[in-house]
C-alpha cells in the first residue's frame, strides 16, 4: 500500500499504511476513507448493497436450481444461434461478454482522461463506452425475442424445469436495467464533459456541491460493477 | 461527519484522483479478453464435470478480481475502504450455505411426495 501516499493524498504529513493505517483511519474520529472524495464513497457503498441485491438473485437462482426434481434447461443449446450452419453454442453470450469488457477498457481510459483535464478524449470514451452498452442492451433484447419466441415464460418452458425462465428475465432484466440507465448517464455526464461544467465547477442537478472530474470516476465506478456483475451471471447461469 | 472543513476546499480535492500510466488499462484489457475466451472455451469444448466448474470460478475470480482492483482503482486505495467495501460481501457465503443445506432438503421432500404423483 506504499502507492497510495505516491498517487493518492495532498497532504504534508505521510499515513501509516497497511493494518496500522486501517486501525488508524477507523478510530481517528475524523473521515474514515482518506484521499476519497464523498461521492466515490458513497458510490461504493451503493454499489456493495447492489452487490447483496444480486447475491439475493443468484442465490435464489442456485436454490431453485439444486432444488428442482426437473432437468434444468442446457443454456449452451438453448443460447446457441446460428449463422446459417451448425449453431454455434452460447455465441451471442460470448459477443455480449466481449462487448462489455470492451466498454469498461474504454470507460477506464475515459477516467484516466478525466483527471488529465483531457475534455475532448474524455467525452468520447464515454459516448463510445454508452455506444457499446447500448450495443449490449440491443442484443439482450433481441435474445429476449427469442426466447421468448421460443416460448420460454416466467412460469414454464419447453426446455425443462419451469424456474429456468423466471431466473432468466429476472437475473438478466435487472442487470439489462442497469446498463440501460448507466447509459443514460453516461450520455449526461459526457455532456456535461463536453459543456466544461466540470472544469468550472458548475453544480449538479442532484447536489449543490460544485461538479469536477471525480463524477467521472464515480460514474466509471458503477459501469465497471455492471461489468463485474455480468462476469457473475455469465459464469453462473450461462457457464455453469 | 466532521470532514465539513476538509471539503469545503475543494482545491485539495483535485489532487485526490486516482491517475495512473495507461499502459496498466491496456494490460488488463488484454487479460479480460484472453480470460473471457478462456471461460467461453470451456463451454465450446464441452469440459465436464469438476474440472468444468472449477475452471468457470477461477475465470470468474481471475476477472473480477482484475476489474475490481485495478479498473476500479482498489488496489490503489487505503486499507480502510478496502476492508469496509469487500469483507461484507464475503458474508455471502454463509448464506450461501444455508440454502444449499435448504435446496438439498427441499430436493428430498419433492423427490419423496412428488415421484409419481405428477
Amino acid at each position: 500500500m506504499s502507492d497510495t501516499t505516491a498517487t493518492g493524498s495532498a497532504h504534508p504529513t505521510a499515513k501509516p499504511g497497511g493494518v496500522e493505517g486501517f486501525v488508524a483511519d477507523w478510530a481517528s474520529d475524523q473521515r474514515a476513507f482518506k484521499g476519497v472524495p464523498w461521492g466515490k464513497a458513497m458510490m461504493w457503498i451503493f454499489l456493495l448493497s447492489d452487490t447483496f441485491i444480486f447475491s439475493c438473485f443468484l442465490l435464489s437462482y442456485m436454490t431453485v436450481r439444486m432444488s428442482t426434481t426437473v432437468d434444468w434447461p442446457n443454456p449452451s443449446e438453448v443460447f446457441a444461434l446460428s449463422f446459417g450452419g451448425d449453431p454455434i453454442p452460447l455465441i451471442l453470450i460470448a459477443i455480449m461478454t466481449f462487448i462489455l469488457i470492451t466498454s469498461s477498457g474504454t470507460m477506464a481510459l475515459a477516467v484516466n482522461y478525466g483527471y488529465r483535464k483531457n475534455r475532448k478524449m474524455t467525452a468520447i470514451l464515454l459516448v463510445i463506452t454508452a455506444i457499446f452498452g447500448a450495443t449490449f442492451v440491443g442484443m439482450q433484447a433481441f435474445e429476449w425475442s427469442k426466447l421468448i419466441a421460443d416460448g420460454v415464460r416466467p412460469w414454464g418452458n419447453p426446455m425443462g424445469a419451469p424456474q429456468f425462465g423466471a431466473t432468466f428475465f429476472m437475473i438478466t432484466g435487472f442487470h439489462g436495467f442497469h446498463v440501460s440507465v448507466g447509459v443514460l448517464f453516461l450520455l449526461i455526464v459526457a455532456r456535461k464533459v463536453l459543456k466544461g461544467e466540470y472544469d468550472r465547477g458548475d453544480k449538479g442537478f442532484f447536489t449543490s456541491r460544485p461538479g469536477n472530474y471525480e463524477h467521472v470516476e464515480a460514474m466509471g465506478l458503477y459501469w465497471h460493477f455492471v461489468d463485474l456483475v455480468w462476469v457473475f451471471i455469465f459464469a453462473f447461469f450461462y457457464l455453469w | 461527519m466532521t470532514d465539513g472543513q476538509t471539503q469545503a476546499t475543494h482545491g485539495d480535492a483535485h489532487v485526490e484522483g486516482q491517475q495512473h500510466p495507461l499502459g496498466v488499462y491496456f494490460k488488463i484489457w488484454i487479460w479480460l479478453f484472453v480470460l473471457s475466451a478462456g471461460s467461453y472455451a470451456v463451454d465450446y469444448f464441452h469440459v465436464e464435470g469438476y474440472l468444468r466448474w472449477t475452471l468457470i470460478l477461477i475465470f470468474m475470480m481471475a476477472k473480477a478480481g482484475l476489474i475490481v482492483a485495478v479498473f476500479m482503482h482498489m488496489v490503489w486505495e487505503r486499507l480502510a475502504l478496502i476492508y469496509a467495501i469487500l469483507a461484507p460481501p464475503v458474508f455471502v457465503l454463509v448464506f450461501v450455505a444455508l440454502m444449499t443445506s435448504e435446496a438439498g432438503y427441499t430436493f428430498l421432500t419433492r423427490t419423496i411426495f412428488f415421484s409419481g404423483a405428477s
